[in-house]
């Protein structure tokens, strides 16, 4: 039932913002969002990391055709219920300064997108995850298109039928796997896990299914709608599709990739590691060209995510688990940069980093928690991102010490493009755009604060969150490996 | 049955309320009507009875496809309140030949002998002919009143002589007692068979304005008052469809290996042309007579597939695409009233001018493209599943795309209501047309919340 009230609460309390009018729908949304804070925060107490699924809702849904609607909570899907519901409040308080047409609207759709959200990190019947993935979808096709920037119509639009066209293909192959179960058939998770396919089958499966995972993540060459999203979408847009919607991506081949067709994952692993290191590279060359802050942070996600996906791909503990702790830190990363850029844009109305410069010397506040940031995005020992990038390099040089030799190419370039970065924007003197610019406010720090306490605690501590997700990613690789 | 009998003698007793002085009462009249109906049309669940030496026969078939046609009448019908201000002097005859037609697209789903399909197939086009005329003075609505005539009586004789050539095979009019007969044929033999089922196709495939007989639904649509368009495309397809299937089931479904062959290229043909035309489209209004082509094909691969699935995905679907297509025809007879237009410019800004009739409208193209959290999806799912059961795996692929396709036009209304300005004036809706709007939405998110409810009545 628990997880029922997770999913559903979000869409109730996003039909309560609509009544609201005006400034104040933002206060409902970030109550609503609290409540779901803590109703993560039950969950992870209530919890017993012991590899099953927990607080287990299993009604039927389309009864006659053996479809269920079932939800749970396993360790892997804990942490990506914990990643939403941190973010989603954190979000919503980082649009203070914004005043959005139609303001009751806006909040809605970013609670009604957390619904889908969690719906597709909780569900355990393949027709619910392709359902809630879909939900996931169109709320933020309108926050992008309605409260975007310049070319938000044809960006959004380009989003939007490339990441449908690919989720066609995985429900394409979810309706094929769904007849090769016995009897009268089921959609289930386990039902799932327990086919056995030849490998030819199993081989045109995986592109089926890598296609729609890999557009929403994105893997290179599947990538080409993000940069001009990321930075065409209003903050909170980008924070929810680089924060949260991507590890949809990373967490639907997690579940739904590696261990249904594992035979076709053997057969492929080798091209999806090197496309995902070419992501990795690529990304990190454009970004390091690039002279917009936010589109630089858009390049250097498609870097971050190659490596995570390149982890996911080894099969190995390490790279499994590095991959799961990795989606953490960079939710809290890259939405934290993300909103520093915002600031910045806010105060100084450019994202340009030629025209910036000097910002550190009235800003002791900001300069210290964009430098940590940044730093635990380039994966510097002590923060979360060193965790994420260290487990999942040594995945894959355990996979293959040539590709983990240039995957580790990413910190070096990573390094090169953050801190010129940083250098520019915040160092050097003053010009008259950065003259009057004021330190964070209240509620700014209201949102960093909490976000560069996540960048120390899973850095020092990530056994708090490797410990939770250990026995499930173990009796998954159970399954990959049967 | 009663249902038939019921709605006979309304639409003549309709007809002597147009005598009296107020326009008013008629709706009223009429929605209470097809309420009765409907109600009647229930009490015949899980009763099959037989009628008149077995011409007629109700099953949960024939319910439960009269139920979705009757339905989208009563939703359809209050979005002609402007007519009814207007003091049209002719308003009774129209909401009678409605009612007709409605009759004639019940015999099309009940019937177990052939002449009785052509009874129905006559009734309900001879009032649509005319229906599609309504709009006098314009050129437009007389164009699309003559085509449809000159087209539509032309098929009918096709189906005509199909169904002479099926006697002269079988000796039959009855469905059984030719499925009986086509048992016994061999094909390379005696063609005739053959012939007249290829005849009777080649109308049956007009009337649901399935490729490659489709070229009168844009003109006619787009000349006929919208209102009645959407009449058209929902309860004239449905009839049509159901008609088409209960055909091939009941009588030719021993010689599935004969016609497949041909329904599977109609059907991929009316999937191609119904997208790709309507991408085209500037107008609104031709871009739903387009997808009404498109959606014709979905409903045709549940044909195709031809298996315990089809009939429950047919049904499903039917309805699905009912209350879209009249929710969407709905919103855009009040915005081309007001801002006289059907093009998609016309909607530029209604997000902002009219909230609730975006919405609406989002709603019912999300579910038109098959987009989860409506009908839509599940009614797709259903067809795809069936198809897929028997390893279609090449029809699906070409429905897939096409779907992608469909969403790019689907979305061009829905990004120029919420993502283009305009300087326009809010749009004034009647409560009862709100009120339908409002029904057609929780319906549609209904259906696409908790299918279960929909997916398993036959």
């Amino acid at each position: 039932m628990l997880t029922a009230l997770i999913i559903l609460w979000p869409a109730l309390a996003a039909l309560l913002v609509l009544l609201v009018k005006g400034d104040s729908a933002r206060k409902v949304a970030f109550g609503a969002a609290l409540v779901e804070l803590v109703l993560g925060v039950w969950a992870w107490i209530n919890f017993a990391p012991n590899g099953s699924t927990q607080f287990l809702l299993n009604e039927p849904w389309i009864a006659n055709a053996g479809i269920m609607f079932k939800v749970g909570i396993d360790g892997i899907s804990l942490l990506m219920v914990l990643l939403t519901v941190f973010l989603v409040p954190l979000i919503i308080l980082s649009t203070a300064k914004h005043t959005y047409e139609k303001p009751s609207s806006f909040y809605a759709l970013i609670l009604f997108m957390q619904t889908g959200l969690l719906g597709v990190f909780t569900a355990l019947d393949a027709f619910v995850f392709y359902f809630f993935w879909e939900v996931a979808l169109i709320p933020i096709y309108f926050i992008a298109g309605i409260w975007g920037g310049e070319n938000r119509v044809r960006v959004t639009f380009k989003f939007f039928i490339y990441t449908v066209f690919g989720s066609l293909f995985m429900l394409a192959a979810f309706v094929y796997l769904y007849f090769q179960t016995p009897g009268t058939h089921s959609s289930e998770e386990v039902a799932f896990y327990q086919l056995v396919l030849d490998a030819g089958t199993q081989s045109w499966l995986f592109w089926f299914l890598f296609i729609a995972f890999a557009i929403k993540m994105p893997v290179f060459p599947f990538h080409t709608w993000q940069p001009d999203t990321y930075t065409t979408a209003p903050a909170a847009g980008t924070m929810l599709l680089s924060g949260i919607m991507l590890k949809m991506g990373i967490y639907g081949a997690l579940r739904w990739l590696l261990p249904v067709v594992p035979l076709g994952v053997s057969q492929w692993a080798n091209v999806a590691l090197v496309l995902a290191i070419i992501g990795i590279i690529y990304g990190a060359i454009i970004a390091i060209r690039q002279q917009d802050m936010k589109r630089l942070v858009a390049f250097s996600s498609i870097s971050h995510v190659g490596l995570i996906a390149a982890g996911l791909f080894t099969l190995n503990h390490h790279g499994l688990q590095g991959a799961m702790i990795q989606m953490l830190s960079h939710g809290v990363n890259v939405v934290g940069m993300f909103f520093i850029i915002d600031i910045i844009q806010s105060r100084t109305g450019t994202r340009e980093i030629a025209a910036l410069g000097g910002i550190t010397q009235n800003t002791p506040f900001l300069s210290v928690t964009f430098l940590v940031l940044l730093l635990a995005t380039v994966g510097l020992p002590l923060t979360n991102g060193f965790v994420g990038e260290f487990l999942l390099l040594m995945g894959v040089y355990q996979y293959n010490a040539w590709m983990g030799a240039v995957a580790g190419l990413t910190i070096i370039l990573g390094a090169v493009y953050m801190l010129r970065m940083f250098q520019r924007v915040m160092f050097g003197e003053k010009n008259e755009i950065t003259q009057g610019f004021t330190d964070l406010t209240f509620n700014e720090k209201a949102v960093l604060v909490p976000l560069v306490v996540m960048v120390f605690w899973i850095g020092l501590h990530p056994n708090t969150f490797l410990s939770l997700s250990e026995p499930a990613v173990l009796k998954l690789l159970d399954v990959i490996k049967r | 049955m009663i249902s038939i009998i019921l709605l006979s003698i309304f639409g003549i007793v309709n007809l002597f309320v147009g005598f009296m002085k107020s326009k008013k009462v008629l709706m009223p009249v009429v929605l209470l009507f097809l309420a009765i109906a409907l109600g009647a049309t229930l009490l015949d669940w899980n009763q099959p009875q037989s009628y008149f030496s077995n011409m007629l026969a109700t099953d949960n078939f024939s319910v439960g496809f009269t139920a979705v046609m009757v339905l989208s009448t009563l939703f359809i019908l209050p979005f002609s309140r402007s007519y009814v201000v207007a003091e049209n002097s002719n308003l009774a005859e129209y909401y009678s030949l409605l009612l007709f037609a409605l009759v004639g697209g019940i015999m099309m789903v009940t019937y177990e002998n052939l002449l009785i399909l052509f009874l129905g197939i006559e009734i309900m086009s001879i009032s649509m002919y005319i229906i599609a005329g309504s709009d006098k003075r314009n050129i437009l609505s007389n164009e699309a009143s003559m085509k449809y005539f000159l087209m539509g009586s032309f098929f009918t004789g096709i189906i005509l002589f199909g169904v002479a050539l099926l006697y002269g095979a079988t000796g039959a009019f009855y469905l059984t007692d030719i499925a009986a007969a086509a048992a016994n044929i061999d094909p390379a033999t005696s063609p005739m068979l053959l012939m007249g089922l290829l005849l009777v196709l080649i109308g049956v495939t007009f009337k649901i304005g399935a490729a490659p007989f489709h070229f009168w639904t844009p003109d006619v649509y787009e000349g006929t008052p919208t209102v009645f368009t959407s009449y058209m495309s929902t309860v004239v397809k449905t009839a049509g469809i159901a008609a088409f299937y209960k055909l091939m089931s009941a009588a030719f479904g021993g010689v599935y290996e004969q016609w497949f062959p041909t329904v599977v290229a109609i059907t991929v043909l009316t999937l191609l042309i119904g997208n790709i035309g309507a991408v085209a489209q500037t107008s609104m209004k031709r871009m739903l007579a387009y997808s009404s082509i498109s959606h014709a094909g979905y409903l045709m691969i549940a044909l195709t597939a031809f298996n315990d699935r089809s009939e429950n995905a047919l049904l499903f679907y039917s309805l699905a695409y009912a209350i879209a297509t009249i929710a969407a025809f709905g919103v855009l007879k009040y915005v081309g009233d007001a801002r006289g237009t059907d093009d998609y410019s016309a909607f530029n800004g209604l997000g902002k001018t009219n909230p609730l009739l975006a919405f609406v409208m989002t709603v019912a193209m999300l579910s038109l493209a098959g987009i989860p959290l409506t009908g839509g999806f599940f009614g797709k799912l259903f067809l795809f599943s069936a198809a897929l059961e028997q390893d279609m795996v090449w029809l699906i692929i070409v429905a897939v795309l096409m779907s992608a396709v469909g969403i790019y036009y689907y979305f061009r209304v829905i990004i120029a209501m919420y993502m283009r300005d305009a300087e326009e004036a809010r749009i004034a809706v009647d409560p009862l047309a709100t009120f339908t709007l409002i029904s057609l939405v929780v319906l549609t998110v209904l259906m696409g919340v908790v299918p279960g409810l929909f997916s398993n009545l036959l």
